[in-house]
């Protein structure tokens, strides 16, 4: 049974190593948790398996046989020595399994005197980034897409208007809840150039699900494009592909840069959401004026059967002047049809 | 019986009446405060509405006959000579009338909680059904957002918690030789208690805004902010809990006092030792979330503002509390399963339990311990960070007491006489799945790892190995087990064994599923999810919908054994606990003759050995008169 168990432990954690457990890893603190849950994997399958085969051995050894039913077994009532080891080990290798994580967790939430400073803020149902140390037309850069330089320790800090959020990208590892009140704190350093999303994970209503955005790793070249281009006063840049289109494109920024879709049925953009109102229905008949109140300002006019403060207020600070000028132009011509 | 008695008798009748007085108290009394402070408007529904959810109940269970007994003796008046008509079933009616004996009330227990998983089971099809597929098919999210939160309630408050309590309100004064709970009426209320609670969170569907939505946890500041659905759950979570807490003193003031003559401590049962280590976690435990709740409902309902972070409200002090509770309601929902664990392995494998009395310290480490990890819950919370630390070592340490049980229950085992029927197979499948359910548990305790994996399908695969896994798995085993005891018939053994494959295939390919997806980025409670997690949700949602049926097996293999099993010996299972030493079902009450205690209760494979014994002639003292019941039927 040893022999047993020493092979199937060993085929065990051989299987757990092999499973492509992780999203991508595109931070510096993700190779490190990688390689913290590989160790536990390492440590935790075996005990598992010595359950597994202890039981099913004993069923195949000593079940009772046909003659048996009256048998009983010998009456052993305890062995002070054994419980003393099955108390003993565990709980050591516990505390080194703790000790461990206790230097891996230190490491991984290392601040750096040159990190940059983003501010996250969650609000039903988006996030808004903010880059207090770029300045855009006076105010702190904003933007409702994550640009971050890859290789550059960034810091969030975390705030919410409304109830609480989590900031999470997964291929970072990190995540942190905003919380009504104070101001949270995490850190990440990106390392893998790419578009991962951001992930609202703690349930902050009926459009929780849609709470998704996206966040760009970029070469510090191209981040520092990305910041002209968002504070040049003209810029037309649609926030959608990150630059290069002159004119911004109502659809893709419908269905993309703010998310519209996620929430709203638009038979035009091939949207199916249902947090909000029909588009079709509710924009039929209407003026540019409304539509534009109802982006900017969506408490103003609530359709009929949905509620107040579900629709995010900040469209009118993410979304640059060109940007919204293209979406009312757009939901305009696709809904008077 | 003349139709005045009828109404003003206890009684459904009088229940009736009384609620719609419950209703009008309310409505009266809302319009009439509102109306002299001059309020607009003075009729609010939503205010009428919460003072009826906590009304209403309570004039239905004066109306049924809750309190008869102490509002005649409180008013000074004659009370009724107590003539044990309250005792005893003798027809499918007596099941819905205030009954005072535990072996009624167990029934009523179990029968009314496994009501209720079969409710929670149902929304689960409907979540895994939305779920199959990406995008929105069959639900809009608010329903979703009520489907995955009354699931979860349903069954933790009103199945798991109460379904224990109802195994043991029927074994247990059985097994410490007892002729019944030591306070009766008190049982009998706190089992009506569950289906106010209960129908208050299915009713919720109805309300208007739709039903609660903020989850099982009901995370404040959102609480505070949905529609008047999610009262239904504050309040309701109120009756579950009161009646958690009078059963766990009633047990404690049972196995206390109502011993056997030789019924040491160390004598007792380890299903006795689990209950009584569980009531105590319900009576220290459970008013934190009562209180939890009452916060909430007072934010909501006089704008207190403790959650308010504009009024200076404390967001995470919700938390806190909250877990401080629902934390040892894990515990509160394992422990129990552990004694049944124990008292099956031992009959079944034919030996005595190995290591008894580091079985029952592990219980009580488990207790203490219980209290010191809530905060683990909230490792990604905002709270101050130097704490995540030594909430991990305690929460890596608890597993210490739970693996000598896990390797207490193997040397059980080990070179026994296995007899592998349903109860046993069960108890085996637990075996295994609760230490993946445990393994999942530590490596949350890893705070790196849990930053990633918290709101994730992790989360969702781990609650659901450590309560489905663990907890369901040694109630169905604990079902079967005394199913002959408490219904007099064999259940059909080729139906249980095919009930617990289907169970056991089923479960695996629902959950473990769930660990990969948590993992690779899928976040829980999320009505529309990304397409890179389709696959796996489509696998997931057909192995549910099969592990759903799976239930039908048991079911019909309970309904049809009761009505026409064959008839049931006293103790088929050849047990030495007291329970099988009396027939099947027992008699009223309980023991004709008082057992005596002369030796351990696993003392299987020693010979000639005896657990108790009942001496010809002992006559158990019959309670005469007044307010003699539970006093003078303790045997000193």
């Amino acid at each position: 049974m040893l022999t047993l168990g020493v092979l199937a432990s060993i085929a065990g954690v051989a299987i757990a190593l092999a499973i492509d457990w992780f999203p991508q890893s595109a931070s510096t603190q993700a190779k490190k948790v990688d390689s913290l849950w590989d160790i536990v994997l390492v440590i935790s399958v075996p005990i598992f398996i010595l359950v597994l085969v202890v039981v099913l051995f004993c069923v195949w050894k000593f079940r009772q046989r046909p003659g048996e039913e009256l048998k009983d077994g010998p009456p052993i009532h305890g062995n002070t020595q054994l419980e003393v080891v099955w108390t003993a080990i565990p709980a050591l290798l516990l505390v080194g399994l703790c000790s461990y994580t206790f230097f891996v967790l230190d490491e991984i939430e290392q601040k750096d005197p040159d990190e940059l400073v983003v501010n996250v803020t969650g609000e039903q149902f988006t996030w808004t980034f903010a880059y207090p140390s770029v300045r855009a037309g006076g105010k702190p850069l904003a933007s409702s897409q994550l640009y971050l330089p890859k290789d550059r320790p960034i810091r969030f800090n975390v705030r919410t208007k409304d109830v609480l959020h989590d900031f999470w990208v997964p291929q970072f590892r990190m995540k942190i809840d905003a919380v009504p009140g104070i101001t949270t704190q995490v850190r990440v350093t990106p390392d893998t150039v790419g578009r991962y999303p951001v992930v609202c994970a703690e349930l902050c209503g009926v459009g929780h699900a849609t709470m998704r955005q996206v966040a760009h790793v970029v070469e510090p070249g191209e981040f520092q494009r990305w910041v002209r281009s968002r504070q040049r006063p003209a810029g037309g840049a649609a926030a959608g592909g990150g630059g290069g289109q002159a004119a911004a494109d109502g659809r893709a920024i419908f269905t993309g840069a703010a998310g519209c879709g996620g929430c709203h049925t638009l038979a035009a953009a091939g949207t199916s959401g249902q947090t909000g109102p029909k588009l079709d229905q509710v924009l039929k008949g209407e003026d540019k004026a409304f539509i534009r109140e109802s982006i900017v300002n969506p408490g103003a006019k609530i359709a009929k059967g949905f509620g107040p403060n579900i629709m995010p207020e900040n469209f009118g600070q993410t979304l640059t002047p060109q940007e919204l000028n293209a979406l009312v132009d757009y939901l305009s011509k696709e809904t008077q049809g | 019986m003349t139709a005045t008695s009828r109404l003003t008798g206890p009684g459904w009748y009088r229940a009736l009446w009384m609620s719609l007085l419950g209703i009008s108290f309310a409505f009266g009394i809302v319009t009439a405060i509102r109306a002299l402070y001059g309020w607009d408007p003075v009729l609010d529904g939503n205010a009428v509405l919460t003072v009826a959810l906590l009304a209403t109940p309570l004039f239905f269970l004066v109306g049924l006959g809750g309190f008869d007994y102490w509002f005649y003796w409180a008013s000074g008046r004659r009370t009724r000579p107590e003539d044990h008509s309250g005792h005893g079933a003798h027809s499918w009616r007596d099941y819905f009338r205030i009954n005072t004996d535990h072996k009624v009330i167990g029934i009523q227990y179990t029968v009314t909680s496994f009501f209720f998983l079969l409710v929670g089971g149902l929304l689960a099809m409907l979540i895994r059904a939305e779920l199959a597929a990406p995008g929105m098919q069959f639900v809009d999210p608010n329903t979703y957002n009520g489907l995955f939160s009354v699931h979860a309630s349903i069954l933790i408050f009103l199945f798991i918690i109460p379904v224990f309590a109802g195994i043991a309100n029927y074994v247990l004064p059985l097994m410490i030789g007892a002729p019944d709970m030591a306070f009766p009426r008190l049982n009998a209320l706190s089992y009506w208690l569950l289906p106010i609670g209960g129908t208050m969170m299915l009713i919720s569907f109805f309300a208007p805004g739709g039903s609660f939505s903020t989850g099982w946890t009901a995370y404040a500041p959102l609480s505070t902010e949905v529609p008047v659905g999610q009262l239904f759950f504050t309040i309701g979570v109120q009756f579950a809990g009161a009646s958690s807490v009078m059963t766990a003193l009633n047990f404690l003031v049972t196995i206390i006092t109502m011993r056997a003559p030789g019924m040491s401590f160390w004598r007792m049962p380890l299903l006795v030792w689990a209950n009584f280590s569980t009531s105590l976690l319900v009576v220290i435990a459970t008013p934190f979330v009562a209180a939890s709740q009452f916060f909430l409902l007072l934010d909501r309902a006089l704008s207190f503002g403790f959650f308010d972070a504009g009024k200076g409200g404390d967001v995470l002090m919700y938390q806190h509390v909250f877990w401080f509770y629902s934390h040892p309601a894990v515990y509160i929902m394992m422990l129990p399963g552990f004694g049944i664990i124990s008292e099956i392995l031992a009959v079944k494998a034919r030996k005595p339990i190995f290591g008894y009395r580091m079985m029952a310290f592990s219980l009580l480490a488990i207790v203490v311990l219980g209290f010191t990890v809530w905060a683990h819950h909230m490792f990604v919370s905002g709270m101050q960070s130097w704490i995540r630390v030594p909430m991990m070592v305690t929460t890596a340490i608890i597993a210490v007491p739970t693996g000598i049980k896990i390797f207490s229950w193997l040397a059980t085992l080990w070179r026994g006489v296995l007899r592998l029927d349903t109860p046993m197979l069960f108890a085996l499948g637990f075996l295994t799945m609760f230490v993946l359910g445990g393994i999942s548990g530590v490596m949350l305790a890893i705070i790196p790892i849990d930053i990633h994996v918290s709101d994730t399908y992790f989360i969702v695969a781990h609650i659901h190995y450590v309560l489905f896994g663990g907890s369901l798995l040694t109630i169905f085993a604990g079902v079967y087990y005394w199913f002959p005891k408490m219904t007099g018939r064999m259940y059909d053994e080729r139906l249980g064994k095919i009930h617990f494959w289907l169970t056991f295939v089923g479960f695996n390919a629902t959950f473990a599923p769930m660990h990969l997806l948590g993992v690779a980025g899928m976040p829980r409670r999320v009505a529309d999810y990304a397409e890179q997690f389709a696959g796996w949700n489509m696998f997931i949602s057909i192995a549910s919908f099969g592990l759903g049926l799976s239930t039908l097996v048991f079911l019909y293999n309970m309904a049809a054994s009761w009505r026409g099993g064959p008839r049931a010996p006293a103790n088929p299972w050849r047990a030495l606990t007291l329970e099988w030493q009396v027939s099947s079902p027992p008699p009223v009450f309980n023991f004709d003759a008082v057992p005596t205690v002369v030796g351990g209760p696993y003392e299987y494979g020693v010979p000639g050995a005896v657990h108790g014994v009942f001496k010809e002639g002992a006559e158990v003292p019959q309670p005469v008169g007044a307010a003699a019941g539970a006093v003078s039927a303790r045997k000193e």
